[in-house]
C-alpha cells in the first residue's frame, strides 16, 4: 500500500524513529510525575508531623562516644563530626579490604591454575568454602567465634611482650615520633619515591639493554636503609616505641586494633578474595593456549610467560569483574552494623538518625557518599581498563 | 659453515635426531616408534591425513609435547625432565603455528624484540634494528608500529616467521603455516619460506601445499597412524611412491 495515502498519525507511529521518541517522552513524563508525587508527598508528610527538614542538624553537639575514630573526637563534637568520623571508619576498613582481598585473590587465582596438585586443590577448596558462605556469617565467625573467645587482658597471648592479643583486640607497640624522627620518617618516604622512580628506570634499562642496572638490588637497599639511618644520626633521632601494658583490666599505650575492625576486616578481605580467585582464572583461563605456547616456543621461562604474555591480555578480562569486585567489597563493609564497627552506616545512619530523627537527609547523604566512592572507583578502573585494551582493525 | 666449525660443531653430523620415540594421549597412541635423523641445512616436508601425528612430531622437537618414550636430541642437547635443555632448545628452535600466534598487546616491532631482549639479553636498541632487517625481509617494515590485529592474516604469518628469525635459530619448525590463511595470501608466505630455504635454513615443514614441497623439499615424509609410513626424495616421492596408503593420499590431494 502507498504510505502517502495513509493518515499523518498512522504514519508517524509505523516510523520506528518517531515511535521511539514517543515512548521515550512518555517515559521522561512518567519518572518526573513519580518523583514529584514522592517529593512532594515526604514534604507535607514531614510538615503534618511537624519535622523540620534542612541540614542544621550537622553542627549540634552529637553527645555519643565512638569507639574508633581516626580524626579527634568526643561527646562534645558535633553530628557533621560523626559524619566524618563514620566515612573515615568505611573508608580505612574498605582500603585495607580492597588491598588485602586483591593480593590474596591473585594468589589463589593463580595457585588454583597451577600444576602442583596439592596447591591448586588447596586453593580450590579455600575459594569453593568462603564464596558459599553468607558474609554476614562470617564476619559473626571472626567477631565471635575467632575474636570473641579470646582471654580477658589479663591472660592475653603475647608475643615477645609487646604485641598482645586478647578479647578487647590486638595491641601493637606504635613509635612515639620526636622532631628527630619525624624527620627520619620523611626521609624514608623520600627515599621510597627514589625507589620507584629506579624501578621504573631499572625497567626502561632492562627494555633498552637488555640487562638491569648493575648491582641494582643493593643499590636499592642502601638507599632505603643508609640514608634514612644517616639521617637519624645526623638529627640525633631517638626512636621509642610505646608498648602496650597492662593497666587495671586493660592495656594501654600503643596502637590498638579492635576486634570489630579485624573481624570485618578478615571476613571482607577472605570473603572477596574467593570471588577475585575466580575472576583471576577465568582472566588466565581466557588467553588463547596458542599464546603461552608462542611465548614458551621462543625460549621464554614460564614465569615470564606468565607476566610478559599472559597476565597482560588476561588483565582486559580480569578487570570489569574487578570492578564489581570492589564495589562489593565496599558496599558489604556496610554490615559492620551488626557487630558494632563504627562505620558510616552505624554511626551516621544508624546512631545519628535515631537521635536527629532527620532521616531523609541522613539517608541521602549516606546514600550519597556510598556512590560518590563507587563511582569514582569505577571511574578509575575504566581509566585503566580503557589503557590496557587492545587495539583491533 | 665456519660458525660450525668454530664452535666444534660436526656440519654432516644429524642436528635433530629422534630415536624410538613413542607418545600416548591416555590410551591413544599417537607417535609409534619414530626414527628421523634430520643433518644441517636439510628441509623436511612432513605430510598425511589429519591425527597422523605430524603436528605433535614437530611439537615433540621444542618440547611444546613431551615424549613418553624413546630419545630426542637437537643440536646436541637431550630433551629430557631438565627445565634447562628444554629452554636451550627453544632458544635454537624457532616455530611458526597455524593460527600466528602473534602477542595481541604487543607491536609487531615488540612481538619481534620480546625474546631477543628478555631471553638472549640484546640491548633493545640492537634488537629493533635486528627486527627491522626481518621485518624488511618478509617485506613489511612500514607495519612496524601496528598491533597484530591491525594485520592481514598473510601479514601477520610473515611477522610470526620474522619473529621466530629474530632469535636467530638453527632450526625452524613450521606447523601448517598456510592452512589458516585466505588462497590469495598463501603465495605472499610461501615466497618467504622459499627464501629461507635458499638461504640455507634447516626446516621442518607440516604443509599440504605441494607444490612447495616439490620446490624446496630434500626429503619428504607421509605419516599415517602415528607411523612414519614412506620417506623419499621429492621425486621417488611423488612419482612411486612404495606404500599404497601414500599412493592413495596423494591421489586425494593431487586429483585436483
Amino acid at each position: 500500500m502507498d504510505n502517502k495515502r495513509q493518515p499523518m498519525l498512522v504514519r508517524l507511529w509505523r516510523d520506528p524513529v518517531w515511535r521511539a521518541i514517543f515512548f521515550q517522552v512518555l517515559l521522561i513524563l512518567a519518572v518526573v510525575a513519580m518523583v514529584g508525587w514522592v517529593v512532594n508527598n515526604t514534604l507535607s508528610n514531614l510538615e503534618q508531623r511537624g519535622i523540620s527538614t534542612g541540614f542544621d542538624f550537622l553542627s549540634q553537639s552529637a553527645g555519643f562516644g565512638i569507639i574508633q575514630t581516626l580524626v579527634e573526637y568526643d561527646e562534645s563534637h558535633s553530628f557533621g563530626r560523626t559524619f566524618l568520623v563514620g566515612l573515615l571508619n568505611t573508608l580505612l576498613v574498605s582500603f585495607l579490604g580492597v588491598i588485602f582481598a586483591t593480593v590474596l585473590g591473585f594468589l589463589m587465582g593463580v595457585a588454583r591454575l597451577s600444576s602442583n596438585w596439592m596447591l591448586s586443590k588447596l586453593a580450590s577448596v579455600y575459594i569453593e568454602i568462603f564464596r558459599n558462605i553468607p558474609l554476614l556469617l562470617q564476619i559473626f565467625f571472626w567477631y565471635f567465634a575467632v575474636l570473641g573467645i579470646l582471654p580477658s587482658p589479663r591472660q592475653s597471648f603475647s608475643l615477645f611482650d609487646a604485641i598482645f592479643l586478647n578479647v578487647r583486640g590486638i595491641s601493637l607497640p606504635w613509635p612515639i615520633l620526636d622532631s628527630g624522627m619525624v624527620m627520619v620518617a620523611w626521609t624514608l618516604l623520600a627515599c621510597c619515591v627514589a625507589v620507584l622512580v629506579l624501578i621504573f628506570f631499572n625497567k626502561q634499562h632492562r627494555k633498552n639493554t637488555g640487562r638491569p642496572v648493575p648491582y641494582i638490588k643493593a643499590i636499592m637497599v642502601s638507599i632505603v636503609v643508609l640514608i634514612p639511618m644517616m639521617t637519624g644520626f645526623l638529627a640525633d633521632a631517638r626512636l621509642q616505641w610505646e608498648i602496650p601494658a597492662l593497666r587495671g583490666f586493660n592495656f594501654s599505650g600503643g596502637l590498638v586494633v579492635l576486634p570489630e575492625l579485624a573481624a570485618l576486616w578478615f571476613a571482607l578481605t577472605i570473603y572477596t578474595a574467593a570471588f577475585i580467585a575466580e575472576v583471576v582464572r577465568s582472566g588466565i583461563e581466557s588467553v588463547n593456549k596458542g599464546q603461552k605456547e608462542a611465548a614458551a616456543a621462543l625460549g621464554l621461562k614460564p614465569r615470564r610467560v606468565l607476566s610478559l604474555v599472559v597476565i597482560p591480555q588476561a588483565m582486559r578480562v580480569i578487570i570489569p569483574p574487578l570492578t564489581n569486585q570492589y564495589l562489593n567489597l565496599i558496599k558489604n563493609s556496610s554490615l559492620a552494623t551488626a557487630i558494632g564497627y563504627p562505620d558510616l552506616v552505624s554511626v551516621f545512619a544508624g546512631t545519628t538518625l535515631n537521635q536527629t530523627g532527620q532521616a531523609v537527609e541522613v539517608i541521602a547523604m549516606t546514600m550519597a557518599v556510598y556512590l560518590t566512592i563507587s563511582l569514582t572507583v569505577s571511574v578509575l578502573m575504566n581509566l585503566y581498563n580503557r589503557w590496557v585494551s587492545l587495539v583491533e582493525r | 659453515m665456519e660458525k660450525m666449525v668454530r664452535e666444534g660443531k660436526d656440519p654432516t653430523s644429524p642436528v635433530i635426531k629422534l630415536n624410538g620415540v613413542n607418545k600416548w594421549y591416555g590410551s591413544f597412541h599417537v607417535l609409534r616408534d619414530i626414527n628421523l635423523d634430520v643433518v644441517r641445512g636439510e628441509k623436511i616436508v612432513i605430510c598425511g591425513p589429519s591425527g597422523s601425528g605430524k603436528s605433535t612430531l614437530i611439537r615433540c622437537i621444542n618440547a611444546l609435547e613431551e615424549h613418553q618414550e624413546g630419545q630426542i636430541i637437537v643440536d646436541g642437547t637431550e630433551l629430557n625432565r631438565d627445565l634447562k635443555n628444554i629452554e636451550k632448545v627453544r632458544r635454537e628452535v624457532g616455530m611458526v603455528f597455524q593460527q600466528f600466534n602473534l602477542f595481541p598487546h604487543l607491536t609487531v616491532l615488540e612481538n619481534c624484540t620480546l625474546a631477543p631482549v628478555w631471553v638472549r639479553k640484546t640491548a633493545k636498541k640492537e634488537a629493533e634494528k635486528t627486527a627491522m632487517e626481518y621485518l624488511e625481509r618478509v617485506r613489511i617494515p612500514d607495519q612496524a608500529d601496528k598491533f597484530p590485529g591491525q594485520l592481514s592474516g598473510g601479514q601477520q604469518q610473515r611477522v610470526a616467521i620474522a619473529r621466530s628469525l629474530c632469535m636467530n635459530p638453527e632450526i625452524m619448525l613450521f606447523d601448517e603455516p598456510t592452512s589458516a590463511l585466505d588462497p590469495e595470501m598463501i603465495k605472499e608466505v610461501l615466497d618467504v619460506m622459499v627464501e629461507l630455504a635458499n638461504e640455507g635454513m634447516t626446516m621442518i615443514c607440516v604443509t599440504h601445499e605441494m607444490g612447495f614441497a616439490k620446490t624446496v623439499a630434500d626429503r619428504m615424509i607421509f605419516m599415517d597412524q602415528g607411523q612414519i609410513v614412506e620417506e623419499a626424495t621429492p621425486d621417488i616421492f611423488f612419482n612411486s611412491p612404495e606404500s599404497e596408503r601414500t599412493k592413495e593420499f596423494l591421489g586425494q590431494i593431487l586429483s585436483h
